[in-house]
């Protein structure tokens, strides 16, 4: 039972350890992306598209092609979509709040308009797209790993996506904390100013960690349809977990080994009311509102402990001008 | 042939629009050897070594390094030429190490190795007698540390000439003695070393050579042992130049404010007010003299209300009630309904007194907001307000509609003393009213700030042209490092007088009474 529950939580958590992954690094940057959630979408339609086409055009699947078209596809459309946002926000100097959030209700609507008009394309009666052969693929476990009994269970028993969502996070960590471009990234997000005078190129780092940040984060929208929905696309089936990767950012104090363990705990409050028995819907509701109470608590806490390093890069959300006499 | 010459300039010419921030000015520093540039604000100091560390570009004259002219076109071409500048403001990051902030942009093809760094920071920190930890957190450290800092930065990135731009400005006495004796250090490794400054004392116990500033242009050259305090003065001030403006004689004065013994540390710890004791007469202007940032704008402030006292009063002998009341128990809008007035012109013209987007006349009721009766603006009188105001001081603008922001700074000054002087007050200060304006608009404020004297007004007048408060000003208090270091008349002083106040510190007055003046 209680492996079930990790598992499940472990699965859930996944989606938003991308997401947060994503946002840390363009965080560190220096720019607040709350594109987040539509690029989430985006990522997820640009790999259910790609996945659909290939289905469509072959009836022998190649496992790896089934992995790889659908990968590439989702990291080149939200690759796009953080190219838009460090455009307006890097280049232009727009707002990036504002900015943001036009990606996200943009990504939105792309998502659902592409997720409800792709089955056209084919004469079906399903209802929506469910692109189950490609799902198995992306499900595939470790063979020993239902040998294993609990061990397995809670280890051993995810797609490949979950695997990378960890590694991609401890290698940013890694990158961040102990290389010299890690420090370099952080001084553009804190003060661009000194990066800028100590020779370091603010807009190559503000560009290339936005767009890799988002790329991340659009692998968390792949795993969802893929790996956790069973490759079926539904309008809106995402839900809030772009913003809850977002307030798990602000939970794991911009850390993304921290946001690991955070993933885990936000998934199991995501689970955990239906492991109660007899439960009403409003006491369901009020479980999911648990990762934010969770994550303001934890602003509350590190506001007023005011411990410089857990505090967000100094110059978040504001453009960099140099100055010019 | 390699020469002993470390940096030569020759006939350095700068200007920023019409503005001639350097004009031919020729200098050169030698391996060993320490040059002080010295010269008042707006000297061009700056400027001129930001042409050497490539920040600006000069429009004409050459520079050569060890005998090899060389075109410094970015800061990133001044370190190859292994010249580094400590500025005045601190570029690091608050958040990372010390040897994180030192080693920050280098690029390393030996990887990245920080244990190997602090071992070659620690080397560097040991030649020289530095004190620093490379492990602690820039936001941890004093003034002095980060100061430190920025030094080993350019020294790890192997700069053989160093430029310090004003080191000892943000230092106490302490620490100023020890960074002195880094330097001296640093000259007997044989670095070449400039630092700017306008503490005569710094000069005349730290240098070899002293260059002279004044007004963009070069002075001269001197031997540090071949000179004294007055020949440096001189040349610094330069000789007075006449004016002609109006100056009357005060008529009934008598003590309107009567400042006594106060104090104040600001936020960093600094004490930017010491001991500060004057009285303001009515019918009388009072100028206030100094080198930027001794403590002006905070001596204002406090008898606005606008800055927090740790010490002493400020007592106001009011002319209606005759009683005298004390504004250090005051509120700002208490102090304002008394009749003080501020008229603030800070170093952006409209960062206090006005709001850019908003029009002339919603500047003007930004004063008189509370005097609204209903729930609407009433925009009448205001507007009356700002068209008188346009029509006296001449200010050029389409309309009285057209947001503060787009006019002329000079226009913007216009309008900032004139509402305040239409209050009708007591007390009015004005800090640089006439920075950055035209010789007619500047003219124009002086025939305001003599008006208002005539009337009776206490004027405070805070000025940077040594010319224009001796010829404007009845009396004139010079501070320096947050002390009157003296009141003089505005009819018999000279200009070299004053500038020796000016250059008087804090620290150095106190080493003049402890008679033991650090010097070699």
């Amino acid at each position: 039972m209680l492996a079930t529950i990790i598992q499940r939580a472990v699965m859930q958590g996944t989606p938003l350890l991308f997401g947060s992954t994503g946002e840390i690094l363009t965080e560190k940057s220096g720019h607040l992306n709350l594109g987040i959630p539509g690029i989430m979408y985006v990522g997820a339609i640009s790999g259910v598209a790609g996945a659909f086409l290939y289905e469509q055009s072959t009836a022998m699947l190649n496992p790896f092609l089934a992995v790889f078209i659908p990968l590439i596809c989702c990291l080149i459309g939200s690759m796009f979509m953080g190219l838009i946002y460090c455009f307006l926000t890097v280049t232009l100097r727009a707002n990036q709040n504002v900015t943001g959030l036009a990606l996200t209700t943009f990504g939105i609507g792309i998502g659902n308009f592409f997720g409800g008009s792709l089955i056209k394309l084919v004469d079906t009666d399903v209802p929506s797209i469910s692109l189950s052969t490609t799902s198995v693929i992306f499900k595939t476990q470790i063979p020993f790993a239902n040998k294993m009994g609990w061990f397995g269970d809670v280890f051993f028993s995810y797609g490949f996506l979950v695997y990378v969502a960890i590694i991609v996070a401890l290698i940013s960590s890694y990158v961040l904390n102990k290389t010299r471009v890690g420090l370099h990234l952080r001084s553009v997000g804190e003060s661009p100013e000194t990066a800028d005078a100590a020779g370091i190129n603010v807009t190559k780092y503000k560009y290339v960690s936005t767009c890799i940040g988002s790329a991340i984060a659009g692998l968390g929208g792949l795993y969802y349809v893929m790996d956790y929905a069973n490759g079926v696309w539904s309008n809106n089936g995402f839900g809030d977990r772009g913003w809850l990767s977002i307030a798990l950012v602000i939970f794991s104090v911009w850390r993304p080994s921290l946001s690991i363990l955070g993933s885990i705990l936000f998934g199991f409050l995501y689970v955990i009311p239906t492991y109660i028995p007899n439960i009403t819907v409003s006491t369901k509701i009020l479980f999911e509102m648990l990762p934010y109470v969770v994550t303001i608590l934890v602003l509350v806490i590190t506001s007023i402990r005011d411990k410089k390093e857990n505090q967000p890069p100094a110059s978040l959300g504001l453009a960099y001008f140099r100055e010019e006499r | 042939m390699k020469s002993n010459v470390a940096l030569e300039l020759k006939n350095i010419t700068k200007t920023f629009g019409s503005v001639v921030a350097n004009k031919n000015v020729s200098i050169q520093v030698k391996k060993g050897e320490i040059l002080s540039i010295l010269g008042e604000n707006g000297s061009g100091k700056t400027t001129l070594m930001n042409m050497v560390s490539g920040i600006y570009y000069p429009d004409s004259g050459e520079m050569f390094i060890d005998g090899d002219p060389v075109t410094i076109a970015s800061p990133k071409d001044a370190f190859n030429y292994k010249i580094g500048m400590i500025h005045q403001h601190f570029k690091l990051v608050d958040v990372f190490s010390a040897a994180e902030n030192i080693i920050l942009g280098l690029e390393d093809k030996n990887g990245f190795n920080m244990t190997e760094y602090v071992k070659k920071i620690k080397e560097i920190t040991d030649l020289y007698g530095f004190d620093l930890d490379p492990y602690k957190k820039i936001y941890e450290m004093s003034v002095s540390e980060k100061q430190t800092v920025e030094i080993i930065k350019v020294l790890f990135r192997g700069a053989d000439i160093l430029i310090l731009d004003e080191p000892t400005a943000v230092l106490t006495p302490q620490e100023t003695v020890k960074l002195f004796a880094v330097l001296r250090k640093m000259r007997e490794s044989g670095k070449a070393i400039i630092i700017i400054t306008h503490k005569l004392h710094e000069v005349l116990s730290l240098s070899d050579s002293v260059a002279v500033l004044r007004k963009g242009e070069y002075i001269g050259t001197v031997k540090t042992a071949e000179t004294n305090e007055s020949q440096l003065t001189e040349m610094m001030v330069g000789k007075k130049i006449s004016l002609n403006i109006e100056r009357s004689e005060p008529q009934n004065s008598e003590d309107r404010l009567v400042v006594n013994k106060i104090n104040c540390i600001n936020r960093e710890g600094v004490k930017v007010l010491d001991d500060v004791s004057f009285t303001a007469r009515s019918g009388e202007i009072l100028g206030i003299a100094g080198i930027a940032g001794s403590g002006q704008r905070e001596l204002l402030e406090a008898i606005a209300g606008l800055q927090y006292l740790n010490d002493g009063e400020v007592l106001y002998n009011n002319p209606k009630t005759k009683t005298t009341e004390n504004l250090r128990d005051k509120t700002p809008i208490q102090i304002r309904q008394l009749g003080v007035r501020l008229a603030f012109v800070p170093e952006d013209r409209l960062g206090m007194g006005l709001v850019g987007n908003m029009d002339i006349v919603d500047n003007m009721m930004l004063r008189s907001y509370k005097k609204g009766k209903s729930a609407f603006l009433q925009r009448k009188s205001p507007k009356s307000l700002a068209e008188e105001i346009i029509d006296r001081l001449e200010v050029v603008t389409p309309s009285t509609s057209t947001p503060v922001r787009r006019l002329s700074g000079g226009n913007v000054q216009k309008i900032l003393v004139g509402r305040e002087i239409a209050s009708s007050p007591t007390v009015l200060m004005a800090a640089y009213p006439v920075r950055g304006l035209d010789i007619n608009s500047s003219y124009t404020i002086y025939n305001l700030l003599n008006e208002q004297k005539q009337k009776g007004v206490a004027v405070i007048f805070v000025g940077e042209d040594l010319d224009v408060l001796l010829e404007l000003c009845d009396r004139i208090m010079v501070i320096g490092g947050g002390r009157v270091t003296g009141i003089v008349d505005g009819r018999t002083a000279t200009k070299e007088e004053i500038g020796l106040l000016m250059t008087k510190t804090a620290d150095e007055q106190k080493q003049d009474k402890g008679g033991a003046v650090e010097n070699e």
